[in-house]
């Protein structure tokens, strides 16, 4: 029978390290490099999706992308959950910071403001329908509070409901940021906020000049989180409303066109742009980043 | 100054608890007495169980709650296993290639893999594992990153020293794995098996797109499902919410301390 402590430990050494590496690698290169490689390869294809065979149709899937406005108006719905990432960031900050030093039930606090970002996403999509449904939530507390004029159609208006979408947006994912946040500002050493209290310095000048230079870097992740989690906004528009009314986001348009209208090259070309449009970002990101040091 | 603090975190709290609450009292409230009461009011009678037992029975939630459980095991416990051995690999030992696979793990992080999609389904249609719980499981597996920090971080707390003591014992380097590093990796794979969990259990997108099939249904797309023939009887939706809800409560109720350390380790550093 096979026996591992047969072996010396150099010959070990090298089983150990095939068989481990093995299923992880193949599992990554799989899933991860080879989706890159082909969705490259369809993107200059006409390719249904089932067809046997693909022509190859050079640029033209990119031409279409960029000549027909109808494309490209996703990302301009991406912009709207892009900008609501940073009113999430400021919130969380401004809880995780104010939550950091002592106060009454900390801990209700902490897990009420996170508690969102744990539940279902499909669960969230149908609390938001109901919230923002004519005679709902939203329209019985404006009503309560006098209001009432206020009211609109939030999910059938085109000009509103993409505000109403990344405000759910917002209330899901502000306790993720909250409580990444919250451990970083945790792991900074109190004695500097002893020395800065003897100095004199305000809750404000604490905030400015010791917790955000700490917690610059993990600042700066989130914001690239931001830039591919905005583009990838799916479950929220999908969910409540399908994309209609001029919600489309990039996700759901690849979709629709890949599955529902069998245009695979054409969707390929696009998550193509996709992925460049992250890459670009996150590289000047980085490069920023170090000039700053 | 003190006062602000506290009236924002009133306010904070909520929003955060208003619009689940409201789908609380709905999901207890019969159909006429949804009809005519504001959404803000509490139910009539708090043991008027009709809309769940409703929601539950006739959404087929039991078999959602079965997928969802059958396909959460599998996945977390190879990705544990997957997560922790290239990381024990490439803590230990220095190889031609252990950069390599470093760099190509980092890499693949930069790559958001709703963009890929479209191709990786033509992968797993394929490999013929689209309508099957593997299509899930394996995806679950194989785009796990998180976890081989998680785990690259927890091993260089362990001694090295450990290992070779155990080694003067004549232990091979898989016993080492097994019966040394694994139990002390406790606290990296209970972060583990949260995050992942979390995101298991929540996922909408993976299950909608590669198990259409209705008897694959999950919580997600069980839920899902209420949309078109209960669109106009709120009450059962309501319910319906709840009951995908509560487990995600209780879990979150009793680890949340695990909880908040898994999310801070996962994402830092």
């Amino acid at each position: 029978m096979f026996k591992l402590s047969n072996y010396n430990y150099s010959t070990q050494r090298k089983i150990i390290i095939a068989a481990f590496s093995a299923i992880p690698m193949i599992l990554l290169i799989t899933f991860s490099y080879l989706p890159v490689f082909n969705m490259f390869k369809y993107s200059f294809t006409d390719w249904n999706g089932y067809s046997k065979h693909m022509d190859y149709v050079g640029f033209a899937n990119y031409k279409r992308i960029f000549s027909e406005p109808e494309y490209f108006a996703v990302f301009k719905v991406s912009l709207y959950y892009f900008f609501a990432t940073f009113v999430q960031m400021g919130l969380a900050l401004y809880f995780a910071t104010i939550l950091s030093f002592s106060t009454r039930f900390k801990n209700f606090f902490k897990g009420v403001l996170f508690f969102p970002y744990m539940l279902n996403g499909v669960a969230i999509g149908f609390i938001f329908l109901f919230f923002f449904r004519p005679d709902g939530t939203l329209d019985t507390l404006l009503n309560a509070l006098g209001l009432g004029h206020y009211i609109q159609l939030w999910l059938g208006n085109p000009n509103i409901i993409n505000y109403s979408l990344a405000g759910a947006s917002v209330w899901r994912y502000m306790g993720f940021n909250f409580i990444i946040f919250l451990g970083a500002i945790s792991s900074i050493d109190r004695d500097v906020y002893e020395a800065a209290d003897i100095d004199g310095a305000n809750r404000w000048h604490q905030f400015r000049h010791i917790i955000l230079p700490s917690i610059g870097k993990i600042v700066q992740l989130n914001i690239i989180l931001a830039v591919s989690g905005a583009i990838s906004a799916f479950d929220i528009p999908y969910i409540m409303v399908g994309g209609s009314n001029g919600s489309e986001t990039f996700v759901i348009q690849t979709i629709d066109l890949a599955f529902k209208y069998s245009k695979l090259g054409l969707a390929s070309a696009m998550a193509v742009i996709l992925l460049f449009i992250v890459v670009i970002v996150t590289a000047a990101q980085r490069m920023l980043v170090k000039e700053e040091k | 100054m003190s006062t602000f603090k506290y009236a924002t975190l009133i306010i904070g709290a909520i929003i955060a608890l208003l619009p689940i609450l409201v789908v609380f009292f709905a999901s207890f409230k019969t159909k006429q007495e949804y009809a005519s009461t504001s959404p803000l009011l509490p139910p009539d009678n708090w043991l008027n169980f009709a809309n769940y037992t409703k929601a539950f029975v006739d959404g087929k939630m039991l078999l959602g709650f079965a997928n969802t459980t059958f396909i959460l095991v599998i996945s977390i416990v190879g990705a544990t296993l997957t997560g922790s051995m290239i990381a024990f690999v490439l803590n230990r030992f220095q190889f031609r290639g252990s950069k390599l696979i470093m760099g190509a793990f980092l890499l693949a992080t930069l790559i958001p893999s709703v963009t890929t999609q479209v191709a990786t389904f033509q992968i797993v249609n394929a490999l013929d594992l689209v309508n099957t719980h593997w299509a899930a499981i394996i995806l679950y597996l194989g785009t796990d990153i998180i976890a081989v920090y998680i785990f690259l971080q927890f091993l260089e707390s362990i001694a090295p020293a450990l290992d070779e003591s155990a080694m003067l014992d004549g232990a091979s380097y898989f016993t080492i794995y097994w019966k040394i590093i694994l139990p002390l990796l406790k606290p990296a794979i209970v972060t583990v098996i949260i995050v992942k969990g979390i995101n298991i259990y929540n996922d909408f997108y993976i299950p909608f797109l590669y198990m259409p099939k209705s008897g694959l249904q999950v919580i997600s797309t069980a839920l899902f499902k209420f949309k078109g023939p209960y669109g106009s009887q709120w009450e059962v939706i309501c319910a319906g919410i709840m009951i995908a809800i509560i487990p995600t409560l209780i879990i979150f109720l009793i680890l949340q301390k695990y909880i908040y350390n898994g999310f801070t380790n996962g994402s830092v550093k």
